[in-house]
């Protein structure tokens, strides 16, 4: 079983989701995180995909997906040099008498306190799963009462571009496999 | 410009896309489509269920390689279009549906005759779509025909709600088709070519496998040319079945399941196997770790998607078969393999298709409609037995002569299928074979061949069992026939009350005379053919077997 961060841009159009997501499904595959959001070009989407699973049960999907209409370009960053970051939203019981620890938590995670009631704090920290998840274990024994994640977004480090401009050719060429 | 409705915006679109026939059904969801219908210049077939238009406009379509139209109203109308999409799907073949949908503010509210038929087809179309502005109906049916027709074809489906089709615009031409997300790659690429040259050419026990590709693509000629060229044998598999002259010297027939054991032999020991627009089914392959053990695998289509899915490959050349084959053929140089061919011959000689003389068997009637026919009829078939007979029994020489449900396996598919390939094909004999329990699956077409005058004949292979799953039963299940024994009506009664023909024929004697009685005939005909009641198919690979571990 690998992991597998998949970069996919569509159409903007209604029902592209549910064409994406249920090429997984079909497959077997269960999506760890998605987001979805507009690029810079207001008629294009990106979806970054999180998904464990075989790798050549993976393959398929990923020629699955591009055999897709609305589908522009899919690209596989795992195996790129690249930058990923998920934003969490973390309620965590907080007694006056235990605001202080949990602010210096804060402060070292560089994360930040959004909100303040009556009995509990509202932190949000935006980075790669490393540092979300030490945060969490940090404040878990204060009590999370709740937790929100975004899901994963990716793009690739220096000059290299995943935009659909170039379409599918990149990576439509034929290659021999071995045996 | 003048405005005009959105059912006459589609048959125009219909009418450029060269669309001469629709079989469909209507209902209150596609009236304005059928308002447009009653003067247009097409022509509709008006089926009896609407999952034999889907089946009739697959037909037509697998006959002519043209797209084949079916159309059917919303809700239930459009559910009873699933099972002939999905066949469709799996056969690649370029069927367009329409149906109707509730009006769109009506949408979402469980509205009568409402089905989210987009979502429920999304799995089993190639591209599908929900039409919510009338402005774009003339570009979504361009759209349609383009992606159903080209790369490897397959089912598309619109979906067009009763405001839209009966909204009003002015009609404009949308221009070519421009598609970021869909460009079918048909060239191939040179270095893949030369490699799959390169192993070709090394080959010294080469044997083609060639699938549904080769007659999608019109490629049979070149793949004759290669045949010969590098005097390999050739299987097809089921879909690949007229894409090569049965009766050819390098000809091994089918191969899989109920295969040659000359083919299934002949794969087993090849040291290079060439597919060909074939896409290693389990049906062929049977247990995959002895499938081709000793070859380099070259394998060509037009679906990356099928590379390395069932079975690794050494070579993949993506591109349209036919081109494939082309370029493959300016670049390879004869050879001759003659202890391997001598090899492959004395499995023919050894090991012919057979069948045993008591009784009525179908394999005999199926080769006496081949005589009879001097192998030129079209035919399509149901699923089961009767189809595996009729694949091993009739000579097919020519693409597009042999219709049949493959990937899906679909009951039924045969008879209205026959009416589509009848309606493409109005001077051919038509045979549907036909088992008893297939033909029960869609009889009510009976109404449909008599009215539209479409002569189709059919051989009903009939032993009273769904005789597939009773083989299998037999063979797997101890002869515990459980719910395969089948009660069926008097089909000569039946046909006769439809206003067809009906023939029984219960002797061999009988058999060529009732063929020709059909085939003379102005009206459909049934022929109920009391066969031997638990004859099987054979050979057989058991399911999970090595292929060449053959029954029979």
């Amino acid at each position: 079983m690998v992991r597998h961060t998949l970069a996919v841009l569509v159409e903007n159009n209604p029902g592209v989701l549910a064409r994406v997501a249920g090429l997984f499904g079909r497959r077997g595959f269960n999506i760890e995180s998605l987001a979805v959001g507009q690029t810079e070009n207001p008629a294009v989407s990106r979806m970054t995909i999180v998904v464990e699973g075989d790798q050549r049960v993976l393959e398929q999907v990923v020629k699955q997906l591009r055999k897709l209409v609305e589908v522009l370009k899919v690209q596989d960053v795992t195996k790129e040099e690249h930058v990923d970051r998920e934003l969490v939203l973390i309620k965590v019981n907080a007694e006056p008498a235990k605001r202080a620890e949990i602010i210096q938590i804060v402060e070292i995670f560089r994360a930040h306190i959004v909100d303040i009631g009556r009995k509990n704090l509202i932190v949000e920290v935006t980075g790669d799963e490393g540092k979300v998840n030490a945060l969490e274990n940090a404040l878990k024994p204060f009590g999370i009462r709740e937790l929100v994640r975004t899901g994963k977004v990716a793009m690739l480090r220096g000059a290299k571009e995943i935009t659909a401009s170039e379409g599918n050719s990149q990576e439509e060429r034929s290659f021999p496999f071995e045996r | 410009m003048k405005k005009i409705s959105g059912g006459e915006i589609l048959v125009r679109s219909l009418k450029k896309e060269g669309v001469e026939v629709i079989f469909g059904y209507p209902g209150g969801a596609v009236l304005p489509i059928y308002d447009a219908l009653h003067d247009a210049e097409i022509r509709h077939i008006l089926m009896r269920h609407e999952q034999a238009a889907a089946h009739a406009a697959d037909g037509y379509a697998r006959a002519t390689g043209r797209p084949g139209v079916c159309m059917a109203t919303s809700g239930p109308g459009a559910t009873n279009l699933v099972t002939g999409i999905a066949t469709a799907f799996m056969d690649s073949s370029p069927v367009v549906a329409i149906t109707g949908q509730v009006p769109t503010a009506m949408i979402g509210r469980d509205s009568f005759q409402e089905a989210d038929i987009t979502g429920i087809t999304l799995p089993i179309t190639k591209h599908n779509y929900l039409v919510k502005d009338v402005r774009e109906l003339a570009r979504t049916v361009r759209e349609a025909f383009y992606i159903a027709t080209t790369g490897r074809p397959g089912p598309v489906l619109i979906d067009i709600p009763r405001d839209v089709s009966g909204g009003k615009a002015a009609y404009t031409d949308p221009g070519p088709v421009d598609l970021p997300g869909y460009k079918p790659v048909l060239d191939p690429d040179d270095a893949a070519v030369l490699a799959a040259a390169q192993l070709i050419a090394g080959a010294r026990r080469p044997v083609i496998y060639a699938g549904g590709g080769v007659v999608i693509s019109g490629a049979h000629e070149e793949l004759r040319q290669l045949a010969e060229l590098i005097m390999s044998p050739v299987t097809t598999t089921l879909m690949g079945i007229g894409g090569f002259p049965g009766n050819h010297p390098l000809s091994l027939g089918m191969l899989g399941m109920h295969g040659t054991r000359y083919a299934n032999y002949a794969v087993c020991e090849c040291d290079v196997l060439i597919a060909i627009g074939a896409r290693f089914d389990d049906r062929v392959t049977g247990k995959v770790e002895s499938f081709a053990p000793e070859a380099k695998i070259v394998h060509i289509d037009i679906d990356k998607a099928e590379f390395a899915k069932n079975v690794r490959v050494d070579v993949a050349v993506r591109g349209d078969v036919r081109r494939v084959l082309k370029r493959l053929l300016a670049v390879l140089k004869g050879a001759a393999h003659p202890a391997w061919l001598e090899k492959v011959d004395t499995w023919k000689k050894e090991y012919p298709l057979e069948f045993g003389e008591n009784g009525l068997k179908p394999q005999f009637i199926i080769r006496e409609l081949d005589r009879v026919t001097q192998g030129k009829a079209r035919i399509t078939t149901e699923v089961g037995q009767n189809q595996m007979w009729a694949a091993q029994f009739f000579t097919f020489t020519r693409p597009r002569s042999f219709i049949s449900s493959g990937g899906l396996g679909t009951m039924g598919f045969g008879f209205p299928a026959a009416l589509g390939v009848q309606v493409a094909c109005p001077d051919e004999t038509v045979f549907d074979i036909a088992g008893d329990g297939s033909i029960q699956m869609n009889i009510q077409e009976l109404a449909t061949a008599v009215s539209n005058d479409l002569p189709v004949n059919v051989a009903i292979m009939d032993n009273g069992f769904l005789g597939m799953v009773r083989q299998w039963q037999e063979l797997f299940y101890k002869r515990r026939y459980s719910h395969t024994e089948l009660y069926g009506p008097d089909f000569v009664k039946v046909a006769e009350a439809y206003g067809a023909e009906g023939i029984r024929v219960t002797e061999p004697v009988g058999v060529s005379a009732a063929l020709e009685q059909a085939i003379a005939s102005p009206k459909p005909v049934f022929i109920d053919f009391i066969i031997e009641r638990e004859e099987n198919v054979m050979p057989m690979v058991p399911p999970g077997e090595s292929i060449d571990k053959m029954l029979g």
